[in-house]
This record gives structure tokens, C-alpha cells and sequence, in this order.
């Protein structure tokens, strides 16, 4: 029996996780997320930006983590054009255009935003931490256009903006090494504020920066596009999925102890 | 051969139940075909095919994985021409020199040009050796802008702390905890001296953090491994099969 149980087919394991996301989703049964300290940072370091503030965003992910991260690039762009604070996006990964653009232009048109003078996606530029040493020096030059072909320096939105320490706030949201990048050769050399989100894997990395305070704030995870949904007031794909999300948890603790149980069991009988 | 026939009949099974299904939907007008309803069918299918790895390595798997490297190989492709190439190279480079466009031809940018075009010649045997420049400077570009701003953002930032004791008692206890869990680690990882009397009991209570730690990044891990779950069954109950609003 002990035997039987320790080489069950694995797929009545993806069987149960499958069933313990998908019930949970139809249920429609909402557990509560209470935002913690380090999501509040970015919401409150956005909140007291004042009207025409600038924010740059940059989304340095692709499709592979749109689940986690695009929830957190359309809560943060709700609260800015909210705010009435001018976006600017970038990106340093050529899969993350699509998502970046389509997730300013359509919630910029939500809140009546007009592109080019509200927000401006600038595009994507390969060299990372080149890239971020030009926009610091000079971000006309990084970026002579947009990412439909218009000339930056003729942009209303970038009005005051030269270089990278004119911008109000920054966000990195990322599934690679990206935010160390930005704080080595952004935050560090050219002094603005930094915030970041982050697919939960990178998560626990980013912890030292906060207690450094290289990093003002961190949104990790779903967990953390929930809580910065909450913060505000829009509840949608990452609040649905905090309760599956909880209950699969549920189920991967119940599978080790299963499993240990098991194995302490078989190793007695032997 | 028996258990072979069954697993075609359940891929047929599936194939044919996801036909029905769409079939139904788009009768019924829930699916838009010409609006985003051929985005989605084409999104849910890759989705369970994806998935059917699950069940077994089989062909649909094996198509849907080469289709997906192939389209993200493509878009890469067209995003770098048009957001790198064509500005910085096409337009401000090759076509002054072939047309008269009232801007002059910017010659420096034939130097990372090259430096890029030797690269690619690591295919040809014969001047394989010209992309060790390219290798040469990228090398020698990267540690010298990264070594000092990594010394100073990673190491010494990361070394200066306020104070120990905070007016806060559980700062003060998690100021403790991070100082006790460096230098525990580290002391583990330091084996010229043998792992006995205090540096033993030191370095077991390394052991403990690093234990912490690992389990702290699986339970991240895991929660986002579910994360990409939960998104593609939203996107399947939601968006295709209209289940949830």
C-alpha cells in the first residue's frame, strides 16, 4: 500500500493542482489581501507625486511572465493616469513591446489620455546598462524616437525631462536581472527614486535592496499585483487569483508532508 | 501497442471535443471569429496543447513548442530591426550615403557595425577569429563600466546600516537577525579553518539560514510557477469558454 502510494502517477498530482486552481475560480470564493508595507511604498511615493509629474516605467518583461507582471504594469498605470501624471514607458526586452504598449495606449484611452502629451512609449533598446548610462547622459539621444517612429524632442509629455534624474519616480517591472541593472547604473549614479515589481522567483533577491533603501518599494509576485490592486480600489485578475492561489499552496504543503510521511514510513518497514 | 492506439484516440478524443466546443461558440455568436475570436481559439489551443505534455510527451506538444520559438524568434526579429537596426543603422548610416536626405552619413556608427558583423562570423572557419574583437571589446567595455558600480551598489551599500538598535524593538531584533545570518554563512563557507568548537556552532547556525533561505525561495517559486497556472486557466474559463466575467 505505502508502496503504492509513493509511486502514484504523477498526473493525478497535476490532476488535483489543476482542479484546486480551476474550482476555486468558478467558486468565486475571495480570501482577503491585505497590502503590506513594501507594495504601500510605491502606492504612497505615487500618490503624493503632484499633477504632470513624470513616471518612467519600464516594462523588461515578456509574454512568459505577462501572468504576474502585467497585472502589476496595469494597477500602476490606473493609479498614474488617476493621478494625472505623464507615463513614459521603455523597455530593454524586445518580447515585452506588445504587452508594454497595448497596456499604456488602451488604459491611457480609458482616462482620456492623449498619446504624446500624456504618455509616450519610447520602445525597446538592446544594451541594458548602455542604454541606462544614455538615458542619464541624455535621453533624446537614447531614444531619438518613439516606438511609432515620432522624434522625442518634439513630444509635449517629455517637456522637462532631459535625462534620467528628471524623472519623478521610476518603476522597473522585471522577470530577469534587470532592477540590479537599474539601481548599479540608474539609481546609484543619477540619484531618482526607485520602485520595483518582480515575478515572485526574483523575489527574496530584491529584499536586500529595500533594506538598503536602494529600492523604495517591491511589488512581488501575483501577491503583489493583488495588493496594489487593493491599494487602489480596482480588484481584478490578480485579486481572482490570490484564492487559488492560496488553496494550491494548501495542497503543495499537504503533498510534502504526504510525501515525507510516506517516505518515513516505507524506510521503517524496510 | 495497445496503450500507443489509446493515447492517439485520446488526442483525437480532445481535438475533436475542442472543435465542437468553438464550433458551438462561434453558432452562438459567443465567440467574435473576425473580432478577437480567432486570437483566443488560436490562444486556448496552444494553451492545452502546451499542457497535453502533462499527460505524455506527444506531436501536438512537439508543434506547439517549435511554433512558439519560431513566432517568438520572428517577433524578436522584426522588433530589432525596427526599433534598433533601421534607426541607427539603415537610416542614419546607409541611406545618406545612397540618398540624398539633407542629413550626413554618420560614419562612427560603422565601428560597432563591424563589431556586430564580426560576431556573426564565428560561423565561417576561416575568419572565425575577427569575432574574438567583438568578444575583446565587449569584454573589456563590460567589466570596466560594471566592476566599479556593482563594488559600490552591491558591496559597499549593502555594507552600511543606520544603527544595530533602533528606537523600533523588532527593527532592532531584524537588524540582529541580518548581522548573525551574514556572518553565520559566510562562516560556513570559510573552510580554512576546521568546523569545530564556536566556528562549528557558528557555522550550524549558517546552515539553519541557508535552510530558511532555500525554503523561502521554493515557496516563491512555487508561487509562481501557480501564478502562470492561474492565468492560463483565467484566460481559458474567461476568455474563452466565458465562464467568468
Amino acid at each position: 500500500m505505502i508502496e503504492r502510494l509513493i509511486n502514484i502517477d504523477r498526473r493525478f498530482i497535476f490532476l488535483l493542482v489543476a482542479m484546486a486552481v480551476t474550482i476555486p475560480l468558478l467558486a468565486k470564493f475571495n480570501l482577503p489581501v491585505r497590502a503590506t508595507k513594501d507594495v504601500e511604498s510605491i502606492y504612497y511615493k505615487i500618490d503624493s507625486l503632484p499633477k504632470n509629474s513624470h513616471i518612467l516605467i519600464a516594462f523588461d518583461y515578456d509574454p512568459a511572465s505577462k501572468e504576474e507582471l502585467q497585472p502589476m504594469a496595469d494597477a500602476l498605470l490606473h493609479h498614474c493616469y488617476r493621478k494625472d501624471i505623464k507615463v513614459v514607458g521603455m523597455t530593454l526586452n524586445p518580447g515585452g513591446t506588445g504587452l508594454a504598449v497595448s497596456a499604456i495606449e488602451s488604459i491611457g484611452k480609458e482616462y482620456g489620455k492623449t498619446k504624446g502629451t500624456d504618455f509616450v512609449f519610447l520602445g525597446y533598446k538592446t544594451g541594458v546598462e548602455l542604454v541606462m548610462i544614455n538615458m542619464g547622459e541624455n535621453i533624446f539621444s537614447a531614444f531619438p524616437e518613439d516606438f511609432h517612429g515620432n522624434a522625442t524632442i518634439d513630444l509635449p509629455v517629455l517637456n522637462g525631462i532631459d535625462s534620467l534624474e528628471d524623472f519623478d519616480y521610476v518603476v522597473d517591472l522585471a522577470s530577469g536581472s534587470s532592477i540590479e541593472a537599474w539601481i548599479a547604473f540608474g539609481k546609484e549614479k543619477y540619484g531618482f527614486d526607485l520602485g520595483a515589481g518582480c515575478t515572485a522567483v526574483i523575489g527574496p533577491d530584491m529584499y536586500p535592496f529595500l533594506q538598503s533603501k536602494q529600492l523604495n518599494g517591491l511589488m512581488s509576485g501575483l501577491r503583489g499585483a493583488a495588493e496594489y490592486e487593493i491599494l487602489i480600489d480596482r480588484e481584478s485578475t490578480a485579486v481572482a487569483g490570490m484564492s487559488p492561489q492560496s488553496v494550491v499552496h494548501v495542497l503543495v504543503v499537504l503533498f510534502v508532508l504526504f510525501g515525507n510521511t510516506m517516505y518515513f514510513m516505507s524506510k521503517r518497514k524496510r | 501497442m495497445i496503450k500507443k492506439n489509446r493515447d492517439i484516440y485520446i488526442i483525437f478524443s480532445i481535438f475533436i471535443l475542442f472543435f465542437i466546443v468553438n464550433i458551438v461558440y462561434l453558432s452562438l455568436g459567443w465567440l467574435d471569429l473576425w473580432g478577437n475570436g480567432l486570437g483566443i481559439i488560436t490562444g486556448a489551443a496552444f494553451t492545452l496543447a502546451m499542457y497535453s505534455f502533462l499527460y505524455k510527451d506527444n506531436p501536438v506538444f512537439k508543434i506547439a513548442e517549435n511554433l512558439f520559438v519560431g513566432v517568438a524568434m520572428g517577433y524578436w526579429i522584426v522588433i530589432t530591426w525596427f526599433n534598433i537596426l533601421k534607426p541607427d543603422v539603415f537610416e542614419t548610416l546607409i541611406v545618406p550615403i545612397f540618398k540624398d536626405t539633407g542629413k550626413a552619413p554618420q560614419f562612427t556608427i560603422l565601428f560597432p557595425t563591424l563589431l556586430g558583423i564580426f560576431m556573426l562570423l564565428r560561423f565561417s572557419k576561416k575568419l572565425a577569429w575577427l569575432s574574438r574583437w567583438s568578444f575583446a571589446f565587449i569584454v573589456g567595455l563590460g567589466a570596466g563600466i560594471t566592476i566599479p558600480n556593482f563594488i559600490h551598489a552591491f558591496i559597499l551599500k549593502q555594507l552600511t546600516f543606520d544603527s544595530l538598535f533602533s528606537t523600533s524593538i523588532p527593527v532592532s531584533i531584524n537588524n540582529f537577525l541580518v548581522l548573525l545570518g551574514v556572518v553565520s554563512v559566510l562562516i560556513y563557507f570559510f573552510f580554512s579553518v576546521e568546523h569545530k568548537g564556536v566556528v562549528g556552532g557558528v557555522s550550524v547556525i549558517g546552515v539553519w539560514f541557508l535552510m530558511i533561505a532555500f525554503g523561502a525561495s521554493f515557496g516563491y517559486t512555487v508561487m509562481a510557477r501557480m501564478s502562470l497556472l492561474i492565468g492560463r486557466i483565467q484566460f481559458l474559463i474567461r476568455d474563452w469558454l466565458g465562464l467568468l466575467q
